[in-house]
């Protein structure tokens, strides 16, 4: 079980990150990425929207909105509704009121935290990362425990994405770049390369490492067609080779 | 009839809402891999913003400052969900290939910028012709870059195919980062020829 959050954790930090791979939360990605304390600050109010918003989503979807959700009233004609196609309307409405909700906890109770952190939390309504999470979360079916950590780690990996980019044009203003490229045509290049450093990842999977384990029928089927070829090669070869390249 | 022109067309070139005022790029890059794709979440995206753009621009009297952000939501979201049920119904091999990209047309600045920029100022008529223009630009963006990565990815156009039997596919065009080099590239070629406008970073 344990296992199974850890893998979903790391494959959306870095399989799947929101970012790289999906090219969710760009506008402000780009936007907010000018400064190491705005990039930080941004990054850290995601992970904390997400992980707040997508298992409240979780919840409206499983208890509102979704074929037969609404069973609990009692009522046999509430009963029978699908309602899932308000989906949109309700992500929308949970994410901003939370994102004003959560301006006015931290206002009250963590001045300090609000006075880094503030600005950027109206920006997260309209940030697509939130929203896109809670979207994926609903294709894909998550329960509840896995849209907790499912919203937390896909935050992350938007914090480092962003992060990183942060640390990259710092470094870039002291290169000499192309006129028309300055600024906004270089983040993209950059990113694109980001992003081809984060493919790197995408051999690791992760899911297959949880599924082998309780399948054990499967293996045995497809044995005999990888058994046909090992055979022309000698044993003690084989060893060899292995020994070679430890 | 000049300033028709202009509403219309500026968004398309100079103006454009991708290139130039870097709006709305999250879902430009996602769903670009095939020009079938693009094309129609380019359409479903110039109906919203046209839609959203004429709803609020009549209603611009009526809504109180404070909570017009949430009353644009709402207007966005309620053409949104239109948009993905007619697709879901018509087109429903595309709608699962585009999966939660329509959903995300929602939170795409250009339609959120336009009402705020645009809708809430002016009259119904530009804001309609505004909303076209944007939509237009954007679908510009879109088409180009689906062109070139399915030309050089799959060496075919819109399923039709148009490169040799000798050419070899490029599988890293359909590979998410080549959106990125795409539209950095877009981004250089237009400010060099057509804007000029420079940034120091």
């Amino acid at each position: 079980m344990l296992v199974d959050y850890i893998n979903l954790a790391l494959n959306q930090i870095f399989v799947e990150n929101i970012l790289l791979a999906f090219f969710l939360g760009m506008c402000s990605y780009l936007s907010q990425s000018r400064k190491m304390e705005s990039a930080t600050g941004l990054g850290v109010a995601v992970i904390f929207v997400l992980t707040l918003s997508c298992p409240m989503n979780w919840a409206i979807r499983e208890f509102l909105l979704a074929k037969g959700a609404l069973a609990w009233t009692g009522s046999e004609s509430l009963a029978g509704l699908d309602l899932s196609f308000l989906g949109f309307i309700c992500y929308i409405a949970v994410i901003a009121s939370l994102v004003q909700l959560v301006e006015l906890v931290i206002d009250r109770y963590f001045p300090a935290l609000y006075t880094s952190l503030g600005i950027f939390l109206p920006l997260i309504t309209v940030n697509c990362s939130i929203l896109g999470a809670s979207l994926f979360m609903e294709e894909r079916g998550y329960k509840f425990g896995q849209s907790l950590v499912f919203g937390f780690s896909s935050g992350i990996g938007w914090f480092l994405a962003i992060v990183a980019l942060a640390a990259i044009r710092k470094k870039i203003r002291y290169s000499h770049v192309p006129q028309g490229l300055r600024g906004l045509g270089m983040a993209f290049i950059v990113t694109g390369l980001m992003a081809f450093g984060f493919l790197a990842f995408s051999g690791i999977d992760l899911k297959t490492v949880t599924k082998k384990a309780p399948e054990p029928a499967a293996p045995a089927v497809e044995a005999p067609a990888l058994e046909a070829p090992t055979i022309d090669i000698p044993s003690d070869l084989e060893d060899e080779d292995l020994e070679g390249e430890a | 009839m000049a300033k028709v022109k202009d509403i219309l067309i500026d968004p398309v070139s100079k103006n454009n809402p991708i290139t130039y005022q870097i709006l709305g790029v999250c879902s430009a890059l996602a769903v670009t891999s095939k020009v079938q794709t693009s094309f129609v979440m380019a359409v479903a995206l110039t109906l919203v913003v046209t839609g959203s753009n004429l709803v609020i621009s009549l209603m611009r009297k009526m809504i109180p400052s404070k909570i017009r952000m949430i009353v644009e939501l709402s207007v966005i979201s309620t053409l949104v969900i239109l948009v993905d049920q007619v697709l879901k119904a018509t087109a429903y091999d595309v709608s699962k290939q585009l999966s939660v990209f329509v959903g995300l047309i929602i939170t795409n600045c250009i339609v959120m910028g336009r009402a705020e920029a645009f809708a809430l100022q002016n009259p119904p008529k530009e804001s309609v012709l505004d909303g076209i223009g944007n939509g237009l630009g954007y679908s510009a963006i879109l088409l180009i870059v689906g062109t070139i990565r399915e030309i050089f990815g799959s060496g075919t156009w819109a399923g039709l195919k148009v490169m040799p039997d000798a050419y070899a596919n490029n599988g890293l065009m359909l590979l998410p980062p080549s959106a990125f080099l795409i539209i950095g590239m877009l981004i250089w070629a237009q400010r060099t020829w057509m804007t000029k406008v420079f940034e120091e970073d």
